[in-house]
């Protein structure tokens, strides 16, 4: 089957592009979780003029498309004199927009436990920060699991996005075999099994957790 | 009318293990009042809901007007009735539920209207009508427009005795419908109902409101563990309990 | 290295970002309304059909909610084609893809609305008679609606978003309006600083619109 070998040749340099998406990916999440807690904690506790601001910040970037988002930090990065590189831009505009979902799943989940455990912890004498670590994330965690995988999904899927600025993703390796092969239908159905084998293991690992931290009341 | 309005015969019903309904004989002759007491998780609600098709029955059969309610005849015996079926056989029957069930969507006069147009086919005008004519004589004239989130407890549940009534049933389903109202609002409820009663509406009545029972009914029924225990005229059964099931409910609830 | 900011080139080409901004509503509806059907009609058949309608079901929708919306833009527009004798044009194209896109995430919505039905409203219905139709049509489904709302309005907003996938395809909505100034006068800061408030405040009116639209059901 002549359709069948030509996929496994084009194979190797699908493989390039996974690594780039996964790379993308990976690095976006990171940014983004830490970038988002902070900043998601910041929304629930902080002083007016701290929480005014960021409110902003998030609620403007949930509003833009990634595909603009993206368009933005590559274009307006370096002329607004920025140096940054292709991959460098497209990690900064995933992390944002990944950055500001999380931001708002933290607020929620944070905001889910109940105002009583704060005044309990606090009654025992733990510092801020330890009630925080030892009372709150630890119940917040359960509430904050099941959208922040999915939030990490949708910067898979998002990472997709950045093959238009030039960077060879997977989405950009298929383009590139389908332009030497003038094959699309096969290497998109297997983009897509590739895309779905990723998230899909993903989302059952958020399932799994789930079930994992059952035990935490409400 | 040799047959009663409603005849409850051997009625049996499990779910799983759990015996619910075991052997059940009761009738409703027309106009009477049956009141069915009994404690939690005795199977009274389940017997109610048998009657218009709510619940299914295993064993026995449940007539209405003379029609079987779960089960059409068949050449291989009797069969489970299907849903177009059971809807022409819950037109004949009106329930009133404990905790309203009005529908949110619609007002006062559209809830009591919907079953008017849809399943009686009547027409805009007419439906109207009946529906108005149904909340004034429940007492909320002044009330037809409004969502049921509008209205109180006691309110809303006049509208859902309209809707039933409206109707024009043969036999109304009363299940528990003052459980869930605050105390002070039973009363507007068990007014609109003693005056249906009056009038000579046949109904099968879950209730725990004693007075009640004693007051309006025909008869009294103590049901248990799935089975009657103890039936008669509501004197004999209320002031004079046989059986110690019985009196410690009464002692209980009274 | 200062940036001369020139404003003047972006009015001069206002007509790509106005009408592309329309393009971009219009694309959303047509594919939110498409999507919608679509999306009922399966969250229908999930909750009363049977096994096998179920797995189908949900193996549509996890398949479709797990990839990129780009790799099926390019799998509706470019692959289909080369296996099948259709033709279909670029606008087309896009607003088939992203409704059957929107359709796999508004199954799950109206599942959940559904779902969320209290079983005693369907026993009221039952109890005056109504089919399973009549319940179906007169109960069910306006209630889950005033359930869904909000969530309907979130996926509304993402669609109308998503719809700047669009300029891959050479459609001429907002964000190909964009790169097309971009690319003829390299006004890039102004032109990304006018059209991102675009898709910021459109989107705010579209949820605000929405939220009206709750509030005047809840009253009636």
């Amino acid at each position: 089957m002549t359709g069948l070998e030509t996929v496994l040749r084009a194979l190797p340099s699908l493989w390039g592009g996974l690594a780039v998406t996964l790379e993308a990916s990976a690095l976006s999440v990171a940014f983004a979780l830490i970038g988002g807690v902070l900043l998601g904690t910041a929304l629930v506790f902080g002083p007016w003029p701290l929480r005014l601001p960021i409110r902003g910040l998030v609620d403007l970037i949930r509003g833009i498309p990634v595909l603009v988002l993206i368009f933005f930090v590559y274009y307006v990065g370096p002329a607004a004199g920025l140096r940054l590189g292709n991959f460098a831009a497209a990690i900064l505009a995933l992390s944002l927009f990944s950055a500001s979902q999380v931001a708002e799943i933290t607020r929620g989940a944070i905001s889910s436990v109940h105002h009583g455990q704060m005044e309990a912890a606090r009654a025992i004498g733990l510092t801020f920060p330890q009630r925080l670590i030892w009372v709150i994330f630890p119940q917040a965690t359960r509430r904050f699991l099941p959208p922040w995988i999915n939030s990490v999904t949708d910067t898979v899927k998002g990472s997709a996005l950045i093959s238009l600025v030039g960077i060879v993703d997977l989405m950009l390796s298929i383009q590139q075999v389908i332009g030497r092969t003038y094959d699309p239908m096969p290497f998109y159905i297997l983009g897509a099994l590739i895309y779905l084998a990723i998230n899909y293991s993903l989302s059952s690992a958020s399932r799994h957790l789930e079930a994992r931290f059952a035990y935490v009341a409400t | 009318m040799s047959e009663p309005l409603v005849r409850i015969a051997a009625v049996g019903k499990s779910f799983g293990a759990t015996r619910v309904l075991d052997g059940v004989d009761l009738d409703v002759n027309r106009g009477e009042v049956v009141t069915i007491i009994g404690p939690s998780g005795s199977g009274k609600t389940t017997l109610l809901r048998c009657v218009n098709a709510l619940e299914t029955y295993d064993e026995g059969s449940v007539r209405v007007d003379g029609v079987e309610v779960g089960f059409r005849d068949g050449e291989a015996g009797r069969r489970p009735r299907r849903d177009r079926e059971l809807s022409r056989i819950r037109a004949a029957t009106g329930m009133v539920f404990q905790l309203f069930y009005l529908f949110p969507h619609l007002t006062a006069v559209e809830n009591v209207m919907l079953g008017l147009r849809k399943v009686r086919r009547l027409g805009k005008a007419e439906a109207r009508e009946r529906a108005l004519h149904w909340l004034d004589r429940v007492g909320l004239a002044s009330r037809v427009d409004a969502l049921p989130s509008q209205l109180s407890g006691g309110q809303q549940q006049r509208v859902g005795i309209a809707r039933a009534v409206a109707m024009d049933p043969k036999v109304l389903l009363l299940d528990e419908i003052t459980s869930a109202l605050d105390p002070e609002l039973v009363g507007e409820v068990l007014a609109v109902v003693r005056r249906l009663a009056d009038d000579g509406m046949t109904m099968l009545v879950v209730t725990h409101e004693m007075g009640f029972a004693r007051e309006v009914s025909d008869q009294v029924a103590f049901i248990d563990n799935g089975r009657i225990v103890q039936h008669g005229d509501p004197e004999s059964v209320l002031r004079n309990p046989s059986g110690d099931r019985l009196r410690a409910f009464l002692s209980r609830v009274s | 290295m200062p940036y001369h900011f020139n404003f003047g080139l972006i009015w001069r080409h206002f007509d790509r970002l106005g009408w592309g901004l329309a393009l971009s509503l219009e694309l959303s509806v047509l594919a939110a309304a498409i999507g919608t059907v679509l999306g009922l009609a399966m969250a229908i058949a999930h909750v009363s059909g049977g096994r096998a309608v179920r797995t189908a079901i949900g193996a549509y929708v996890e398949c479709i909610r797990n990839i990129p919306l780009l790799l099926l833009v390019y799998l509706v527009f470019y692959g289909i084609p080369s296996v099948v004798n259709l033709q279909y044009s670029a606008m087309t194209s896009f607003i088939v893809t992203l409704s059957v896109y929107y359709a796999a995430y508004l199954v799950e919505v109206f599942r959940a609305g559904l779902l969320a039905v209290s079983r005693g409203l369907t026993d009221a219905g039952k109890a005056i008679g109504l089919t399973a139709w009549q319940r179906l049509l007169y109960v069910r489904l306006p209630v889950m609606f005033r359930i869904v709302l909000p969530s309907l309005s979130n996926t509304f907003v993402s669609l109308f978003k998503d719809t700047s996938v669009a300029s891959v395809l050479a459609v001429p909505e907002l964000t190909y309006g964009a790169q097309w100034i971009n690319n003829n006068t390299f006004r890039v800061i102004e032109v990304y600083m006018i059209v991102t408030p675009m898709y910021v405040a459109t989107g705010y009116a579209i949820l605000f619109l929405l939220r009206q639209f709750e509030r005047r059901l809840a009253i009636r």
